[in-house]
């Protein structure tokens, strides 16, 4: 369960401030497909980056299962993004000289598994997204859709609580971006808590919840 | 931060780096490595062999291990005799040479002086009294020959000259001594040993960078026994080689526990190097420690900017890193790793190239130094203390910067802000 309370982010830049999220407050259960969609500048991706706890929000709440995230210090939220958190990117975000299978296992033996048992698991979730036969191929030797799978796998490898993603197709061709959104589906099925950024009503239209941003403030907070 | 799981991570990380970046790159560095290795061992080294080489030279080619000579009231060694005989009774004596010793003048070109007011072309001289066949097998004196022919058994009023004495050989007229012009072998020559004056022929000419050897003039000791009058079997100097695992000081200790220091001087060969080389030796080491400390510090920067733009270009996937959970230490002891890599890498490269190539080298084929045969001194334990002092300074520097990018705001990483 997360619960923002009005989260509010504002950049400086010299004498120049920018208020991009202007007090937030949003929920998502467990087990709940959320999609975010608004204009461009709306603050969807900066609100992702403060609910996953990459960025430090100006001011406000952010709950986690009631914990109060946003107290958590820089150590701790590592933690807690290591053992909760998964993270899809839109540019895929995959170590170049890491193959597939050592992109996907590096965070479980961050989190002190065996390296045996961390590239089990590693190809274990390759298999679930179809990239069995791809182990060992780095990332310049994948197509960006393969790469995207390979960095689904690397999000949901831990089993995280919720799955976040930022525009995870905005950079893939029709069949692959239908191939990660069926996945994602997949996953939901499965009960994976996932918040996504997406441009695209028919990707958003997947989710149980849509909830859409405009000039930094929640507009629309609908079930699809 | 040095956690077994940030260690473990971040050794997990160095490796797949390193084992898919460019071998070019790689070995660029590495060859930084073992340029500052060997800058820090060999400046040092060439600079220490330099007086080294002297040392060296006099153990060779004068001293022998260890030297035993008349005191300094005598002009011999009181009872020769049973000095050798005590000698000859222990077993680490190798080998030995026996000299006789006089002070004395040379002159050359005395027929082609028109009056008795022309200045003579003469100069004062070491008059060393050899048994040639010992001396060349202890000292290989023969083999300095570099004018004419070495003496002979049975050679008489025939010298050998060292090169200092010859005009084409000195360094240059020095104050109160002239060196003789015209000599050449073959040449007569006066000698002149205490009041007896003989008309000698030169037979050859030393070369040494000692200058005990070539400031001297070698004849037969038979001959230099007559003309001194010496009838008994006292001779200046007994020059002793030890076998090569015995301790010259312990040998030397011996000696004077013997009784032997009261009728003669004891030295080692590195007690009987002039006062002042030592110092030499010293201040060559502080100047040779002095330029590798430069190359150090150039090396580190090397390191530091080579891992910081690494660091810089990788900024992004360190916010990744760091994003999905992987610790900034796990990040930063990777980078420790790689700059480990390639320091021990490049010192071993280092240290094959020193043994195996330069130490041998110029041990084969010494530098000449116009005042000693150099020899590059590069003692196991003073290497591997560069080597510590190189992987150190390397770590330091390869760890200072990826920690100033480590540091770096996560997302500003990931998204390229500044």
């Amino acid at each position: 369960m997360i619960e923002v309370r009005n989260l509010v982010k504002t950049f400086k830049d010299g004498p120049i401030e920018t208020r991009v999220l202007k007090g937030i407050d949003f929920t998502a259960a467990d087990g709940e497909f959320i999609a975010v969609m608004g204009r461009s500048g709306a603050g969807k991706s900066t609100l992702l980056y403060q609910i996953s706890l990459l960025d430090e929000p100006t001011s406000g709440e952010i709950l986690i299962n009631r914990k109060e995230a946003h107290l958590l210090s820089e150590h701790e939220k590592m933690l807690f993004r290591l053992a909760e958190f998964g993270y899809v990117f839109q540019d895929y975000a995959l170590l170049p000289e890491l193959t597939a299978l050592e992109n996907v296992a590096l965070p479980l033996y961050m989190q002190g598994a065996s390296r045996a048992a961390a590239e089990e698991r590693a190809r274990a979730a390759l298999e679930r997204v179809g990239l069995g036969s791809r182990l060992d191929n780095l990332p310049s030797q994948l197509s960006g859709g393969e790469q995207q799978r390979v960095s689904v796998s690397r999000a949901i490898a831990h089993k995280p609580s919720v799955l976040f993603a930022d525009e995870p197709t905005a950079n893939l061709d029709r069949e692959s971006s239908d191939r990660v959104i069926s996945i994602f589906k997949e996953l939901h099925r499965a009960g994976q808590t996932i918040i996504m950024v997406t441009h695209e009503d028919e990707y958003a239209a997947i989710a149980d919840r849509v909830v859409k941003l405009d000039d930094g403030r929640v507009v629309s907070n609908a079930r699809t | 931060m040095f956690s077994l799981l940030n260690i473990r991570v971040g050794f997990y990380l160095a490796v797949r780096q390193l084992r898919r970046a460019s071998l070019w790159t790689t070995g660029l560095i590495v060859f930084v490595m073992l340029l500052t290795f060997l800058n820090l061992v060999v400046v040092t080294g060439i600079l220490v062999g330099l007086i080294e080489g002297i040392n060296e030279s006099y153990r060779t080619q004068y001293t022998g291990d260890v030297i035993v000579s008349a005191l300094s009231s005598k002009e011999y060694i009181e009872d020769t005799p049973s000095v050798l005989a005590f000698l000859a009774t222990v077993p680490q004596v190798t080998q030995l040479t026996k000299r006789y010793q006089a002070g004395g003048t040379i002159e050359a070109n005395y027929l082609m002086r028109t009056s008795d007011t022309e200045k003579r072309n003469a100069t004062g001289a070491q008059v060393v009294g050899i048994d040639p066949g010992a001396e060349d097998a202890f000292t290989g004196l023969g083999a300095h020959i570099i004018e004419g022919q070495y003496l002979a058994e049975g050679d008489y009023d025939q010298i050998l000259v060292g090169n200092f004495l010859l005009d084409r050989y000195a360094f240059g007229e020095q104050p109160g001594l002239t060196p003789l012009s015209n000599v050449f072998p073959g040449t007569k020559v006066r000698l002149t040993v205490g009041g007896v004056t003989r008309e000698v022929v030169v037979k050859g000419v030393v070369k040494s960078k000692i200058g005990e050897l070539g400031m001297s003039v070698f004849i037969p000791a038979a001959e230099l026994r007559a003309i001194i009058g010496r009838t008994d079997q006292n001779v200046a100097q007994i020059a002793v080689r030890l076998t090569p695992e015995s301790d010259p000081d312990a040998f030397k200790n011996l000696l004077l526990a013997s009784g032997i220091g009261e009728k003669a001087k004891v030295q080692t060969f590195a007690d009987s190097i002039p006062n002042g080389v030592a110092d030499i030796k010293t201040t060559f080491a502080m100047l040779g420690n002095g330029f590798s400390s430069i190359g150090l510090v150039v090396a580190a920067i090397t390191i530091f900017i080579v891992i910081f733009i690494n660091a810089i270009t990788r900024r992004k996937f360190i916010g990744i890193l760091k994003g999905i959970g992987i610790s900034g230490e796990a990040i930063e002891i990777s980078y420790i790793f790689q700059s480990l890599f390639y320091a021990i890498i490049g010192s071993a490269v280092g240290l094959v190239v020193l043994y195996g190539v330069l130490v041998p080298t110029v041990a084969a084929h010494p530098i000449d130094f116009p005042f000693s045969d150099g020899i590059l001194v590069a003692p196991i334990d003073g290497t591997m203390l560069r080597i510590g002092l190189l992987v150190l300074t390397t770590v330091i520097a390869g760890y200072l910067p990826s920690r100033m990018i480590v540091r770096r705001n996560t997302l500003d990483s990931i998204l390229g802000r500044n």
